[in-house]
């Protein structure tokens, strides 16, 4: 038993922190383990353990650090810590404080890659429906890529050869490097704000995934996403698929297939042009053939070879018609002078007047017409009527016959 | 940019021309008119291709708006 006086807890505490600092091994370590109980707190500082099968470790990534992440660490994912151990004696704890991260097993771009890949896959940026189509005879092509270096030299050349009326505007960036992915995302929004083309292609030839890391970058995805123009991205070789690839109206292998994709082959065009003509010109021949067949057809029509005897023919059947017409009239005429003919021959047969014409005359007396002796006696006035008039006779004396 | 313009419409134009030719139901006056129209744009179209140079610009952020200037990297 010592007969020291005790020491406080902050005195011991501080010990165990020099000694900890101090030590060789501990101020630079780099230790693998599974990630657990991942926190980021509202500070921006990490706060998680690092385990395997035998212990466990407190750690801490503090703002500064974290910020610079390429990937997003989450619990169960097995990393490489690097930073020194240390102790926080306000909590009794020793803790490594991690300076840099990187997951174990696959590489760290590998991961932020599938990452932001899936986050913005997620929102939507990849989405077929947001894609547009590539206007068929841009007039001019904006080129988002480095001025010099074989990538702009091929699309030029390529450009030059297909389409040469299609114009080439050079939009200079840093394709790689620091910075590199803010150029090309502000190059982007540029030439779409001023609408300096009317297709951009942005790319860069073929490196390794560090050289072409700009263009898996977040803020180079969102230029493109939200940009008008219509883009093609083009970077590196058939094999490399970037972010930008995928958030790209379209995506060309290299960038010399990009300048095949964003213009027509003058070659090409001019045949489509001869076949535009040889279709009109058919067209036209047919139609011709065809109005002129009709106008053949027509003119064997009596109408137009013959006018005259058209309307000769139509002539002689209004004819026809009217004589038609003037004969029923005149039958239905005689019809009626027939039918009163009769009637007058009736009337006249019974008339009494007729009877008179053959001879006889009528013999009346006081206004009665006298049919026996016996209604006149001798002496009587009786008036006997003739045709053209009357006898006033006196009865001298009768003679009864029968 | 004019040269796009005439260009992209003319070939537009030229396309609609052959569909209505095609389709045959133009009157005789009309569809020479239309004939004639589709000559004189395949005309123009064959005269851009063949005759067009390619046109080579940089772009500079200016402080007054994008500038542009002849590209010199072309060899």
């Amino acid at each position: 038993m010592s007969t020291q006086r005790p020491l406080t807890v902050t005195e011991i505490s501080g010990y165990i922190k020099t000694l900890l600092d101090k030590d060789e091994i501990l101020s630079q370590v780099a230790v693998a383990g599974e990630l657990s109980n991942y926190k980021i707190h509202s500070t921006g500082h990490h706060y998680f353990t690092l385990k395997d099968d035998g212990a466990v470790i407190s750690a801490v990534m503090f703002r500064a650090e974290a910020g610079r992440l390429k990937f997003r660490p989450e619990s169960g994912m097995k990393v490489i810590l690097y930073g020194r151990v240390s102790s926080f004696p306000r909590s009794g704890q020793y803790q490594i404080y991690v300076s840099h991260m990187q997951p174990d097993g696959v590489g760290a771009l590998y991961v932020a890659f599938e990452q932001l890949k899936a986050k913005l896959q997620a929102e939507g940026l990849f989405a077929k429906s947001h894609k547009k189509p590539l206007p068929p005879f841009p007039g001019r092509v904006a080129l988002v890529t480095s001025p010099t270096g074989a990538a702009v030299r091929d699309m030029i050349r390529i450009l030059g050869r297909r389409f040469p009326a299609c114009e080439v505007l050079v939009c200079p960036v840093k394709v790689q490097g620091e910075g590199a992915a803010e150029e090309i995302a502000a190059m982007i929004r540029y030439v779409d704000a001023h609408k300096l083309a009317d297709v951009i292609i942005t790319g860069r030839g073929g490196g390794s995934i560090e050289d072409l890391w700009a263009f898996n970058e977040e803020i180079v995805a969102r230029a493109i996403y939200e940009c008008e123009l219509p883009v093609i991205s083009a970077v590196g070789h058939e094999p490399d698929i970037t972010i930008s690839d995928y958030v790209a109206d379209v995506r060309a292998a290299t960038p010399s297939n990009a300048a095949e994709l964003a213009v027509y082959d003058a070659a090409e065009l001019k045949t489509r042009l001869r076949n535009a003509y040889s279709r009109i010109y058919q067209s036209e021949a047919r139609i011709i053939g065809e109005k002129g067949q009709r106008l053949a057809e027509i003119k064997r029509k009596r109408i137009l070879s013959e006018p005259e005897a058209y309307l000769t023919d139509r002539r002689m059947y209004l004819e026809l018609l009217r004589q038609k017409m003037e004969a029923a009239e005149a039958k239905r005429l005689s019809l009626l002078r027939e039918r009163f003919a009769a009637v007058a021959a009736t009337m006249d047969a019974i008339s009494p007047l007729k009877v008179i014409k053959r001879g006889y005359s009528i013999a009346e007396s006081g206004g009665r017409i006298i049919r026996s002796t016996d209604e006149v006696a001798a002496g009587d006035r009786v008036d006997v009527r003739l045709t053209d008039g009357r006898l006033l006779c006196v009865v001298e004396n009768k003679v009864k016959e029968g | 940019m004019a040269d796009k313009f005439v260009f992209e419409k003319a070939m537009k134009r030229l396309e609609e021309i052959v569909s209505l030719l095609e389709k045959g139901d133009a009157t005789l006056e009309s569809s020479l008119m239309l004939f004639e129209e589709g000559t004189s744009l395949i005309r123009g179209c064959s005269a851009a291709l063949d005759n067009a140079q390619q046109k080579l610009k940089i772009l500079t952020v200016g402080e007054n708006g994008p500038e542009e200037s002849d590209f010199e990297g072309k060899e």
